[in-house]
């Protein structure tokens, strides 16, 4: 048995017929918009990074379609637990992109007060679940999440995804199993982009797919074009109308690329295949969405430069704002590590406070090497 | 495969300088060359060489069978080297951050640490499991973690954590050849920072013996790993305020040379304990109560703990998390202010 992989637009743009979803003029545009924004905010992250200015920036460059597809088909109530390569999504909800930069910067204007690495989101505004680096462990919390909407008689959706190396994970295994018996109203996307880190994903499992996992655990599996934004959108609108409707969780793999390096600390010449790379650029997104929008005369040069132009002095804007905003200060440390702090933490907060005072502590630190 | 054991002792060589990652290399190189029991993997230690480049050119020298990447997933990597550790093979598993370690929790504290005594003695488990560990590269709560005292807390474990390249070859050496399963935890903030000459052919440092990295009078500073050098730049400045710093290395947690930690602080009569691990229950409330158990009547002032916050470790005020040398000198002053 095997999965076929599900597509809408050809390398052309050109869409099959009775496959497009028909989405009005309006939405296309924007989600256009988004994806050019998307890469617009990754091209800036990682110059910064370079520079010198945020530690460490890790890009979705090449994933556009797959992961906004992917959460395009969400309504704004619905839930996302994320991996840590969707920054699209964050735009798609409207968060400002200045609390974005903020997050790089880990200053007092980030959310989760420079507590963790730059690209490690938490949004409670956007529905958007705080990112831990460790891999998979948000896939059987978004299976928790939707049982307790059952239990409650919520009718929200929850999305969550994983890279081809989470699928080794033990919570890949355990939170498809839990929602499936559950019948969670969950939707896994699983963003097959050939690699993790060094890995490729032949030596991540030898199923012929990621999708075909699903079989094992009882719920429909689903192999999409991951560039093709309209088949990624398509494919989860149907997983997320499944969901709503009680009908439990899907599967989706959405096949793609990780055309950047793992991220700033990673140099992928040392180990992928440069004709793989040159292929797979071929393959681009936005590209490939132009072209339909072209098709649709939705496209202009006019329209490309406002996406594109706007996009980047909207990150500039923000990038100045945040920049000029002060670390949190060294007190803030001990807040947050239980709802109120104990007697321990107050004690190390004063000696940390008295110590300061007398000044000169503070160790050197280096730069992230991955 | 056929086991061939550990040739016997090569001829002597000189030295090399080598930084504390190229020393881990050197030794695990040494040893695969030794003994084909030897087998090294875990995430992107293949071809790409580690994502710091600890087993940079294995993959290259010993092919795939003995030095290969898995899948994503800590279980399977510790969990795989128990099995191969039991059936005869001396396996290395990869842990690419000490802060991924959790999945593979149970397979080291259930399983490993275990197999001999649960089976009176008829199943061992030689493995080494290696694994960066501590804070100063910027890498927020997931890249930073320093949970040694999870290990220490589980009979059947040995902990080593070296400081020195010159240790980190010997006692990573000790460790793939020793009997007992061994947590080898690298202080990543030293890799590149850490370097000093280190014999370039057979070098072995026994497990369980502390190094007095530099000889004092007055007070006792007890330490390991990253640590080490934030220590004795303290001893240094003491010394220029007229204080005779004695800096110990442990180098090996469990078993813990508490001859030598009694013995300097005998000698001394003050006692500091350095650990950037979050204070409560860590490993230095280990050495604060031995210390307190076998030689109070010796102490001139109290037991002073310098260790990180009882926080997750943070990103962007991690400077101050991480114990450095002033709060190292106010905790020798507090030891004095009695
Ligand atoms: C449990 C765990 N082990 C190891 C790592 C280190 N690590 C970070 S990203 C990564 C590769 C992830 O690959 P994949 O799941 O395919 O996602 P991608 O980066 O391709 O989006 C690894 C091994 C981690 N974050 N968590
Ligand atoms: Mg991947």
């Amino acid at each position: 048995m095997s999965l076929e992989l599900l597509s809408i637009l050809d390398q052309d743009g050109k869409a099959q017929k009775g496959k497009d979803p028909n989405l009005p003029p309006k939405e296309l545009q924007k989600l256009y918009r988004l994806m050019v924004a998307t890469r617009a905010l990754d091209d800036r992250g990682l110059a910064l990074q370079r520079q010198g200015r945020i530690g460490f920036y890790l890009q979705s460059t090449g994933q556009e379609a797959s992961h906004l597809g992917a959460a395009y088909a969400l309504k704004d109530s619905d839930w996302l637990f994320p991996a840590y390569r969707q920054p699209g999504i964050l735009l798609l909800r409207s968060v400002p992109i200045e609390q974005i930069v903020c997050e790089w910067f880990g200053n007092e204007g980030d959310t989760s007060k420079g507590r963790q690495m730059p690209v490690h989101y938490s949004f409670r505004q956007a529905n958007f679940v705080s990112i831990s680096s460790p891999i998979g462990t948000q896939l059987t919390q978004a299976a928790g999440a939707g049982m307790a909407a059952r239990i409650r008689g919520d009718d929200t959706v929850f999305m969550t995804f994983c890279g081809d190396g989470g699928t080794s994970s033990n919570d890949f295994h355990t939170g498809l199993n839990f929602a499936a018996v559950y019948k969670a109203p969950v939707v896994f996307v699983c963003e097959n982009n050939g690699w993790a880190i060094s890995v490729p994903s032949s030596k991540q499992t030898v199923s012929e797919s990621m999708a075909i996992k699903a079989e094992a655990y009882g719920m429909p599996g689903v192999r999409v074009d991951g560039n093709d934004v309209l088949a990624v959108y398509r494919v989860c609108k149907e997983a997320v109308d499944r969901a709503r409707k009680g009908e439990g969780p899907t599967l989706v793999e959405t096949v793609t690329y990780r055309i950047a390096s793992h991220s700033s600390s990673d140099d992928a010449a040392r180990y992928r295949d440069a004709k793989e790379f040159e292929a797979w650029k071929k393959k681009d997104p936005i590209a490939r969405f132009q072209q339909y929008l072209k098709h649709k005369k939705l496209w202009t040069e006019a329209f490309e430069q406002e996406c594109l132009e706007g996009a980047k002095a909207d990150i500039a804007a923000a990038v100045k704002a945040a920049e000029a905003r002060p670390n949190p200060g060294p007190e803030t440390m001990f807040d947050d590590v239980y709802m109120n702090p104990t007697p321990q933490l107050k004690e190390q907060r004063q000696e940390l406070h008295e110590l300061m005072q007398k000044g000169g502590v503070g160790a050197d630190v280096g730069h992230f090497p991955l | 495969m056929t086991a061939t054991g550990t040739k016997s002792a090569a001829a002597k060589a000189g030295t090399k300088v080598m930084t504390l990652l190229e020393a881990i290399t050197d030794a695990m190189r040494t040893e695969m060359r030794n003994d084909d029991r030897v087998v090294v993997f875990g995430e992107d230690v293949g071809k790409k060489g580690g994502v710091f480049g600890a087993t940079m050119g294995l993959f290259d020298e010993f092919g795939e069978k003995r030095c290969f990447d898995t899948p994503l997933s800590e279980c399977g990597i510790v969990g795989t080297a128990v099995g191969m550790a039991v059936y005869g093979l001396r396996p290395i598993a990869e842990i690419q951050f000490l802060d991924f370690i959790y999945p593979a929790f149970d397979q080291i504290v259930s399983e490993a640490a275990k197999m001999r005594y649960r089976s009176g003695g008829e199943y061992t488990c030689p493995l080494v499991i290696r694994s960066p560990y501590g804070g100063g590269i910027r890498g927020g709560h997931y890249h930073s973690q320093s949970s040694e005292a999870y290990f220490c807390h589980t009979p059947g474990l040995k902990v080593v954590i070296p400081s020195t390249p010159a240790d980190a070859k010997g006692l990573l050496v000790a460790s793939i050849r020793d009997e007992d399963p061994v947590m080898f935890l690298e202080p990543k903030a030293l890799y590149r920072h850490a370097k000093g000459e280190v014999p370039t052919g057979e070098h072995v440092v026994p497990i369980g013996k502390a190094r007095i990295a530099r000889e004092g009078t007055d007070v006792t500073v007890l330490c390991y790993g990253a640590m080490v050098p934030v220590c004795e730049q303290a001893a240094q400045a003491a010394a220029e305020q007229g204080r005779s710093v004695e800096v110990i290395d442990l180098r090996t947690l469990v078993p813990l040379d508490e001859a030598a930690v009694i013995a300097s602080v005998k000698k001394t009569g003050r006692c500091v304990v350095v650990y950037e691990a979050p204070k409560t229950c860590g490993y230095g409330a280990e050495l604060s109560a031995i210390v307190a158990e076998k030689c109070i009547e010796y102490l001139e002032g109290p037991i002073v703990r310098v260790a990180g916050f009882d926080t997750p470790f943070p990103y962007t005020l991690e400077h101050l998390y991480m114990p450095d040398q002033k709060r190292v000198l106010a905790g020798i002053d507090k030891t004095f202010a009695w």
